[in-house]
């Protein structure tokens, strides 16, 4: 890769200062950015790592919701969520394996949003806030396209609040030499109805499949949906799975996903 | 250059590195700590594992400027302070948990760390924890057996 200026703040200020430089790249736990850098897809004049900010690590719960430090690891989520929201931490602890869960962060994950990461779907399916060094943000206003995010340069996340759904269920068919999902569905149920977040399936990045949102909303079975599947006309093609396929895949994942909620 | 100094296997350590330098190539090159290997240098193969501040990490996916001032435990450190090998690395001797050996680093430090956080593992949850390591040789059912043994539970528990 090539050579780059190291920042190493300690402070989310601090931070902000040193990614307002142009040419800045933010680097979290780097389990993304650092090989991509290393085949010369990616570089930077100055690297800011933001993993000696302790303000941005941790996991706390308050009100019915669970917010998680932007630099948290997927290991430490998957640790400390379990009880508060099961699901969340099962997403969390199904990411890579355990030497990645040890490095990535969920920030970092959801700033990537890799058409293909667990977490977009986690965030999108909870109506999770992102909160940046600048602003909050809404999950639903957030991904906008294939590894594209409302973030500004040198915004960061710094938290995510998630709202704690009545019952959540997460289900990964997974792509068994990266580990990435080849499809993976998150369903919430909130008071105010269920959520359903798609990850793996489309061109665009992570989305919401509406039509089994209203019909989940009405009765939360899985025959409710039965026979249901995604639409195929925008989804991946790659030597994984054809478009069909995933959207076939959209459909048995998420009844998978609402028969575990019970 | 940045120095580094890490306190690794228990020595205070420094090393002149650049900051794109990996912390693998500062163990291996700057170091001479060439027991950590690189097998695939793309986070897939799990040679490189070692510990930072406790946590098991990919070294190929980490900056040496990242580890400053970290505690490293790479597999030079386990062996037994009269230099015989550590109750892991024994059993995959015995349990034939190596054939190149090419792996085997990565596999003991991946052990270790499995067992610390859970010292009686079911063979599921050590495959499970494996997910990470790749081996070419072995077909993995030796090393499953070896950290079985070496967590004091039955082999033929394993290979049932």
């Amino acid at each position: 890769m090539y050579n780059f200026e190291f920042s190493n703040p300690k402070t989310i200020e601090n931070a902000t200062k040193a990614l307002s430089s142009e040419d800045a790249q933010a680097l979290g736990g780097g389990q993304t950015l650092l090989p991509t850098m290393k085949q010369r897809l990616a570089s930077a004049e100055v690297l800011v790592s933001l993993s000696g900010i302790s303000e941005m690590v941790g996991v706390s719960q308050s009100d019915g919701t669970v917010s998680i430090g932007g630099a948290t690891t997927h290991a430490e989520v998957a640790r400390q969520s379990r009880e508060a929201y099961p699901a969340l931490a099962q997403l969390a602890g199904k990411i890579g394996d355990p030497a990645v869960r040890n490095r990535g962060t969920i920030g970092g994950s959801l700033a990537n949003n890799d058409p293909a990461a667990c977490y977009p779907a986690g965030a999108l399916a909870s109506g999770a806030t992102i909160q940046t060094n600048k602003r909050e943000i809404q999950a639903d206003e957030f991904f906008r396209g294939m590894f594209e995010t409302a973030l500004d340069e040198g915004e960061i996340i710094t938290s995510v609040t998630f709202p704690v759904p009545e019952v959540a269920n997460y289900q990964k068919f997974e792509q068994p030499a990266s580990r990435f999902a080849l499809v993976g569905v998150f369903v919430a149920k909130t008071s105010g109805g269920v959520r359903v977040a798609v990850t793996g399936a489309s061109n665009n990045g992570v989305y919401r499949w509406r039509e089994a949102e209203a019909a989940l909303s009405t009765d939360f079975s899985a025959s409710a949906i039965d026979g249901m599947s995604g639409d195929p006309s925008d989804m991946i093609e790659d030597l994984h799975g054809s478009p069909a396929y995933r959207a076939h895949l959209v459909g048995v994942l998420t009844r998978r996903a609402v028969s575990s909620c019970s | 250059m940045p120095t580094v100094t890490m306190n690794i296997n228990g020595r205070q350590m420094s090393a002149n590195v650049e900051n794109r330098t990996l912390l693998v190539a500062a163990l291996r090159e700057d170091l001479n700590l060439t027991g950590t290997h690189v097998g695939c240098d793309t986070s897939q193969c799990g040679a490189c594992l070692v510990h930072v501040n406790g946590k098991a990490v990919k070294s190929c996916t980490m900056l040496a400027v990242e580890a400053d001032g970290a505690d490293v435990e790479t597999i030079e450190g386990q062996a037994n302070a009269d230099g015989s090998l550590n109750v892991i690395q024994q059993a995959f001797q015995d349990h034939h948990g190596l054939q190149c050996g090419f792996c085997t680093p990565g596999m003991v430090m991946s052990a270790a760390a499995l067992l610390k956080e859970n010292p009686k593992p079911t063979e599921a949850e050590i495959r499970n924890h494996l997910e990470g390591n790749i081996c070419r040789c072995t077909g993995y059912q030796g090393i499953v057996n070896a950290i079985m043994a070496a967590s004091g539970q039955s082999v033929a528990m394993a290979a049932e």
